[in-house]
């Protein structure tokens, strides 16, 4: 169990987190770069100082600026893997891993070492620098590194965001795994939602130095606390004015142009949050549009992602849109960028959050 | 392309001057002397004295700057505190100030009649006209050279080494020495090469600190010095001899320097 209160000022950022993350649980916080989330793992690992604050881990207080206790980062045994994972480059890669071990005697840091790279795949790259790694294979040295510690929290920064999309759902998929086999407590931070929602049992998404809203990913989606919390999560989200209309449902004016039906019900100004997963792309120009669906917006497809089994498409409308479809989807429509199509979804699909 | 022609090869030219103009005296030194005049030069006994005096006291110049310049130079490149820039500023002093005028201050301050003079007595060291003499006043010129340089290097660390050396359960203290120090061991080379070759040339200031008595303060350049009126021959091969001792302490100091010489730092 790690439990950590903080509130610190950090040049403009006021940053104010209270947070709880299990055992053998991942707790993710994501949010956009500036939110304050490495200060939050620097605040656990005892490189930064809150003005106020408590950290307890494992039931030992590393932090209680209330009694005094500041134990120093070396007497934490917090395992921190940082964003370019700072392997020591002057050192090998086992000897990178053995640097923790110094307490062991020096015949068992090699095969102690060479045990934990052999656990990530990566025995073989022993004796190489850390230069001639690539990012995957640097991950793995590093959580390697911060394992050996055999520590009693796990901190990870942004510990995708040096890899390449290739790779990266790999990585994300075997660091999810690992994770939830270490039985320590682990937090991430990260920029990404989707990675947040991968990678942790729960998420929290942080914004200008609170947590803004703390749930498993899909409460998060389902139920946004706010448009930012909304718009983090990848729903898309439309801005315009909402007016009752026939039937008890809304009809919303969009900013810039066209309108769409919700059976939330909203007046005023208002974001419109719809998941791209809910909307569906038909060939423009097609005239029957005999649909239970409502909601139909001309658009023009602009990109065109591949995330997973599916495929983002990114849409040029009064207000930009995003659909995801599956490959074969994309196939049957044909879809390039500059295709022309109707992106369509239903009233019951539409969330209005007032703003 | 034809003005980027011409702006090409007028920089090849500068360069060809520059080249030109600083390499002629040193290889002037050699075509004058032949071998032979080196080898019967060596065996006049003042020459070795200067030379073992001045490679002695260089290094242990270099030394003291190491082991008390390397902190110092840490502690300035990591730390921000009040007045940090004045002491950089005061740090740098003696790159700007004329030999003459370091001599003058050493005598000043650690002269007999100095403001530390007293003390110095006290402790029983002799300084002016004294080989102690002479290395304070080398450590006094090279020190800056050392200290910019590795202020540079440590600067230019990756913090997050740092900060992962002490969540991986290493002390402040380890994590200098096992880290900091192989991690910029490059630019603490390069200071080092700079501090040794500004030691092993200096003179104004050791003439009038120490005084050049041959044997106990008359380093190489001294000696050169004193020879050149009366002995220009002499004086050339022990220049060679200088420039060749010099080259070689930069060269071994850039080979040290390079990734093997740490690299079992942490076994």
């Amino acid at each position: 169990m790690l439990r950590v209160e903080a509130q610190t000022r950090l040049g403009a950022l006021d940053l104010d987190v209270e947070l709880t993350a299990g055992r053998g649980k991942c707790l993710a916080l994501a949010g956009p770069s500036g939110a304050g989330k490495s200060s939050i793992l620097r605040v656990i690992a005892g490189l930064l100082r809150p003005q106020a604050g408590r950290v307890e881990c494992a039931g030992k207080v590393w932090l209680d600026t209330q009694t005094g206790v500041n134990v120093p980062p070396e007497e934490r045994r917090c395992g921190y893997v940082f964003q370019d994972y700072a392997l020591f480059p002057h050192l090998s890669a086992w000897r990178n891993v053995a640097y923790p071990l110094h307490h062991l005697p020096r015949g068992e840091r090699r095969p102690r070492a060479l045990g934990l790279l052999e656990r990530f795949g990566v025995a073989e790259l022993a004796d190489a620098r850390p230069g001639t790694l690539s990012g995957g294979e640097r991950q793995r040295v590093a959580l390697a590194r911060a394992l050996a510690l055999e520590p009693s929290a796990l901190l990870l920064d942004e510990p995708l965001s040096a890899l390449d999309t290739r790779t990266r759902a790999n990585a994300a998929r075997e660091l999810g795994a690992l994770l939830r086999e270490s039985g320590v407590p682990a937090l991430l931070v990260t920029h990404d939602f989707t990675e947040a929602a991968l990678l942790g049992d729960e998420v929290g998404v942080i914004d200008q130095g609170r947590v803004v809203q703390q749930g498993t990913a899909a409460e998060l989606a389902a139920s946004p606390a706010s448009s930012f919390v909304a718009d983090f999560t990848g729903a898309v989200v439309l801005t315009g004015h909402a007016a009752p209309a026939a039937d008890g449902l809304t009809r919303i004016e969009l900013d810039g142009g066209g309108a769409v039906t919700s059976t939330d019900t909203a007046r005023g100004p208002v974001a419109v949050s719809v998941f791209p997963w809910e909307i569906s792309l038909e060939p423009a120009g097609r005239a029957d549009f005999a649909s239970s669906a409502r909601n139909h917006i001309r658009a023009e497809v602009l990109s065109l992602t591949p995330v997973g089994n599916r495929v983002r498409v990114g849409l040029a409308a009064p207000q930009p849109l995003t659909a995801e479809i599956t490959a074969a989807a994309q196939h049957a429509l044909e879809l390039r960028p500059g295709t022309r199509v109707t992106a369509t979804w239903k009233a019951a699909a539409t969330r209005l959050i007032a703003i | 392309m034809r003005s980027s022609r011409w702006f090409g090869a007028l920089m090849i030219a500068a360069l060809a001057l520059t080249l030109v103009f600083l390499a002629l005296p040193v290889l002037a030194i050699f075509l004058h002397t032949s071998p032979g005049q080196l080898i019967s030069s060596l065996g006049d006994g003042s020459s070795t004295d200067a030379l073992r005096l001045s490679i002695e006291c260089s290094l242990a110049a270099v030394a003291i700057i190491i082991v008390v310049g390397t902190p110092a130079a840490y502690l300035l490149a990591t730390r921000s505190f009040r007045g940090r820039s004045l002491v950089v500023t005061v740090i740098e002093l003696p790159l700007v100030l004329p030999p003459a005028v370091a001599g003058i201050g050493l005598l000043a301050s650690l002269g007999p009649n100095g403001i530390l003079g007293d003390f110095v007595k006290s402790t029983g060291l002799q300084l002016v006209f004294a080989t102690a003499g002479v290395i304070v006043a080398l450590t006094f010129v090279s020190a800056p050279f050392y200290l910019r340089q590795a202020q540079a290097a440590f600067g230019a660390l990756d913090p997050s080494w740092l900060d992962a050396s002490r969540t991986l359960g290493a002390s402040e203290a380890r994590t200098w020495l096992q880290v900091a120090i192989p991690t910029a061991r490059q630019g603490l080379a390069a200071g080092l090469a700079l501090a040794l070759g500004r030691a092993l040339g200096e003179f104004g200031a050791t003439l009038m600190f120490a005084g050049s008595f041959r044997g106990v303060t008359q380093t190489t350049p001294l000696a050169i010095y004193q020879d050149f009126s009366t002995d220009f021959t002499g004086a050339l091969a022990l220049s060679a001899v200088l420039v060749a001792v010099s080259a070689a302490i930069l060269l071994g100091v850039k080979l040290l320097s390079g990734p093997a010489l740490f690299a079992g730092a942490s076994s």
